[in-house]
């Protein structure tokens, strides 16, 4: 499994005037540079601060050094707005206090860039939970909600494309809704004890725990994947706002079919595969459920990394009783029984693909799951084709 | 600490993974925090393998950290060694694992493994991953080689008919190695040599310990085979070649080197398929005399490419550099050779404000400078290590030997025009296919498209940091475009200007300037803005 840091990748993507510095090692940086493949050549908005034997020779230089390193980059890049310090495995092990260093930066170059610090260190995140430390780190900067009427927010990362249809759905409902992160750090959305918010990604319990101490509430759905998924979750905010049931179903209805019609052509490619699960984001149960009840799939094991009982609570009950669920990994055991089973399609990461695919199994790499658009009505096509090519390709190559 | 966007080489345990996964049954046990686990997928993505890399990880988390480190160490070495049974055991700690102070060494040493275990001392915070690489195999060998006395005193084995040789440094993720290793062999056995054993590249436990039972070693990747094949020469009298054979003229140097050390004859002329020398000589190829051309990688494969460029191919090497410290020596004498100053560095910034300052016609180097490269428009080929997937091809690409001369020569003249197609060119310069801001085709429309949008990105980014204080103190500021980049390096150049210095080009000047051949256009360019500058000439006309 991947650790937090991989998160960057997405993130700089999205809030356009931030920079990610990690503070780490070389091993840091290398990770990033092969997560993030050739993004890397296009001047993006991520770095390390690598730490050398002189840093750790004695802590005392070490907030000078980050002072030095710093001012570099925001001389280079003075587009930035919002800088995080990034924690990593070596800059906890030796205790290096980011968050004292995120406040030193923060009295020097105020009022420009604004300066936060959270851990994306394998030691104590997985892969997409590096979004939520990000994001829970950017919560109590939020600006207080002076309204008293309910405002709708919807938490978590989203490609543009499916934030914008978003949008434009709860518009039709008459709902005003804001997206956070947001795609520009001067545009933070309002947070208050009139907030209701919607989890648009799984991964997220810490956010909403931060969220939960400004006051704001989580409206409990499934995730919004495939066309039950995106129902259900738009209808969560629907019941919450008192939508009339004809005005969200007339907000909805078009694209629903739409949706539905084009997932028919992939479940007769699906339907009775087995599919097997390795644990990488926490997208795997939401997965898991899309393509068993609307793709006809049987589910042999869904891993996740970790699982957060409350937050999963609606798409557990969605999942079919007896189902094996396992949380962490070893992955020895984990490659036995994913033998042993023989399924149809293997969901796992890149370091796994290729070695199973040599044994005979089918694959689909677990990383495009987070990187490809995949939420919303007219995302559920392209999901379940992302399921159905390799099957295909299988098919094609054996022929 | 050092500011870091991309790296060239991974951390050390990166280069000890690349020995491990190389050889058939080693395991190595590695004392890491989960999410290390990434360095996996390039071995299963890049080079495609289709197996995991035999690394298990201890992937302690921080709930671990307050606990017991080491135990959880023990039973994963304990575990992978009832799963796997390996041969031999490699143990290590990644840099985080390096902090926490576990002893892997004397943690395996308690749990009196059956099998050789080999504890390796990587310091992450001042190496890399070549160098990691070579401690491994190093100490692999220091621990596994036997003595061949004992072995040829007790068995009476009829006296060799052919003269033997190792070869050394091939490993996982290598640029090549593969195919270089197939070409190299053939050679040797052409000549009459008899390959051992090729290490760690496919070799297993037993291989290595015979190591020492050859006549001598072929070194073909110094940077993680010189250390091994020096201590195999102080402890078995066994020598090694300092040649490598890449390029015609150094295959050449090799064979003589290898005769000499066998005292097998020198065969008397190349073999059929040593195509590279002739097409070279060939009159399509005249063009190519005298084009600029910059050269980075690693040290091996920069001092090579050098002497290929500059004997084999007639170009001129305008400039050089490696970030590979440890062969740092060897790459200056290389520069000298040519006239120019070595750059020394990991910092692929700084190869691009050096490229920038010097407008080669084609740049060989690795992955970064191919991307580089393609901003400026500049014709690239990739030379050396780190390379990405595609340069681990389906088909044979060796580097080395007449078959790798054939492959360099192939590989450096295509992104350039050759003679016949730059002369036809030339001629239609006014035709609508082949105007002057028509890019040649495999550059695709990079070239146009970055001439036409620099002007405009560049003005509002190079306006804060116009002042010069903060240009020169950064002289490697980002470049989104082309036009920025040289205007960090023009301030360098002259410090005392500023942005509102630059001269300007006039309508007609510019198409003056569009007749230069794309080629040597933005050293003109460059020249003429400084003549301007020089001048005080605020627009540059047609008469400047």
């Amino acid at each position: 499994m991947f650790c937090g840091l991989t998160g960057i990748i997405w993130l700089h993507r999205k809030i356009q005037d931030a920079f990610f510095l990690v503070v780490g090692s070389r091993t840091c940086a290398h990770l990033i540079q092969s997560a993030a493949g050739v993004m890397i050549f296009a001047e993006p908005r991520f770095g390390t601060a690598i730490i050398d034997e002189r840093d750790l020779a004695g802590l005392a230089d070490v907030h000078e050094e980050l002072d030095r390193v710093v001012g570099q980059l925001l001389a280079r890049r003075p587009d930035i707005r919002l800088l995080f310090l990034v924690g990593s495995c070596p800059s906890e092990v030796i205790k290096l206090d980011l968050s004292r260093a995120a406040e030193r930066q923060n009295q020097i170059h105020h009022p420009k860039v604004r300066v936060l610090n959270y851990s994306g260190s394998g030691i104590e995140t997985t892969f997409t939970q590096g979004e939520d430390a990000c994001l829970a780190a950017m919560v109590p900067g939020l600006p207080a909600s002076t309204d008293s009427a309910p405002a709708l927010m919807v938490v978590g990362t989203l490609a543009d494309v499916v934030e914008d249809q978003m949008r434009s759905l709860f518009d039709r409902m008459g709902l005003q809704v804001s997206f956070f992160p947001p795609r520009n750090s001067q545009a933070m959305p309002v947070v208050g004890p009139n907030t209701r918010y919607l989890l648009a990604q799984p991964f997220l319990a810490d956010t909403a725990r931060a969220l939960q101490s400004c006051g704001a509430q989580h409206l409990p759905a499934p995730f919004p994947l495939g066309v039950e998924g995106t129902t259900a979750w738009l209808q969560a905010a629907a019941t919450e706002f008192g939508v009339a049931p004809e005005v969200f179903e007339q907000a909805t209805a078009a694209p629903r079919q739409r949706a539905e019609k084009a997932l028919a052509v992939q479940r007769q490619m699906l339907q009775g595969q087995r599919i097997f699960f390795f644990p990488d984001s926490q997208l795997e149960i939401p997965l898991a459920r899309f393509v068993h009840r609307e793709l006809g799939m049987d589910l042999v094991e869904v891993g996740t990394p970790y699982l957060h009982r409350q937050h999963m609570a609606a798409e557990l009950a969605l999942i079919p009783a007896g189902t094996r669920i396992s949380e962490g990994q070893d992955v020895d055991l984990q490659l036995d029984r994913c033998i042993a089973d023989a399924p149809d399609l293997v969901v796992c990461g890149l370091g796994l693909a290729n070695p199973l695919e040599a044994q005979g199994i089918t694959t689909k790499w677990a990383i495009e799951l987070v990187f490809t658009p995949i939420q919303g009505y007219e995302q559920a096509a392209d999901l379940a084709g992302l399921f159905s090519r390799p099957l295909k390709r299988r098919l094609k190559l054996a022929a | 600490m050092q500011l870091t966007l991309w790296t060239y080489e991974g951390p050390p345990h990166v280069g000890a993974m690349r020995v491990a996964t190389a050889m058939t049954d080693v395991h190595y046990v590695l004392h890491a925090p989960q999410g290390d686990t990434y360095a996996d997928l390039l071995f299963t993505m890049i080079e495609r393998l289709p197996r995991r890399p035999p690394v298990t990880y201890t992937t302690f988390q921080a709930r671990d950290l307050g606990g017991d480190t080491a135990e959880l160490f023990k039973d994963a070495a304990r575990q992978a060694m009832a799963r796997f049974n390996p041969a031999a055991m490699l143990v290590g700690s990644s840099c985080t694992a390096e902090l926490i102070q576990d002893d892997p060494g004397g943690l395996a040493q308690a749990l009196k493994l059956t099998i050789p275990v080999v504890a390796l001392e990587l310091p992450s915070y001042q190496r890399k991953e070549n160098w990691g690489a070579s401690e491994t195999f190093y100490q692999l060998c220091r621990h596994l080689v036997h003595n061949p006395a004992t072995a040829s005193e007790t068995a009476d084995k009829p006296a060799k008919a052919r003269p033997t040789c190792n070869i050394l440094g091939p490993s996982a993720l290598g640029f090549r190695h593969r195919d270089d290793v197939k070409e190299i062999t053939q050679l040797l056995n052409q000549l009459g040599v008899d390959v051992a054993v090729v290490a760690p590249l496919s070799a297993s436990v037993a291989d290595v310990q015979k190591l020492a039972e050859a006549d001598f070693n072929v070194v073909l990747y110094p940077e993680i085979g010189l250390a091994a094949a020096q201590w195999l020469q102080r402890q078995f009298d066994q020598p090694y070649t300092k040649t490598v054979p890449l390029g015609s003229h150094a295959t050449r140097d090799f064979i003589a080197e290898v005769c000499t050390l066998t005292g097998l004859p020198q065969p008397a002329q190349d073999p059929s398929n040593a195509h590279a020398h002739w097409y070279a000589k060939s009159v399509d190829s005249t063009y190519l005399t005298g084009k600029r051309v910059y050269i980075f990688g690693d040290a091996t494969h920069v001092v090579a490419a050098a002497r290929i460029a500059s004997q084999e191919m007639g170009f001129e090497v305008v400039g050089l550099g490696t970030y590979s410290r440890e062969f740092a020596r060897e790459v200056r004498d290389c520069a000298k050779r040519y006239g120019v100053e070595a750059l020394i560095t990991d910092d692929y910034l700084e190869v691009e404000t050096q490229i920038n300052a010097l407008q080669p016609e084609l740049i060989l180097g690795t992955q970064m400078e191919r991307h580089i490269a393609k901003r400026q428009g500049i014709p690239c080929a990739v030379i050396s290590a780190p390379v990405h997937v595609q340069d681990f091809p389906a088909r044979y690409a060796p580097q080395m030997g007449f078959e790798g001369a054939n492959v360099l020569f192939d590989t450096w003249v295509h992104p350039l025009m050759m003679g016949l197609e730059e002369h036809l060119i030339g001629m239609f310069r006014e035709d609508f296919e082949f105007h002057a801001g028509a890019a040649p085709s495999h550059l695709g429309s990079t070239r146009p498209a970055a001439e036409n949008v620099a002007p405009v990105v560049a003005a509002p980014v190079s306006a804060p940091v116009a002042t010069p204080v903060a240009a020169v103190a950064l002289p490697t500021a980002p470049a989104p475009t082309n036009t920025l980049t040289t205007d960090s390096v023009q301030k360098v150049a002259a410090p005392a200007q500023t942005a509102s210095n630059q001269a300007t080009w006039s309508p007609e000047a510019e198409k003056e300037l569009g007749k230069i051949p794309f080629f040597v256009r933005g050293k003109a360019r460059r020249n003429t803005e400084r003549f301007a500058q020089d001048q005080g000439v605020a627009t540059i006309t047609v008469e400047t």
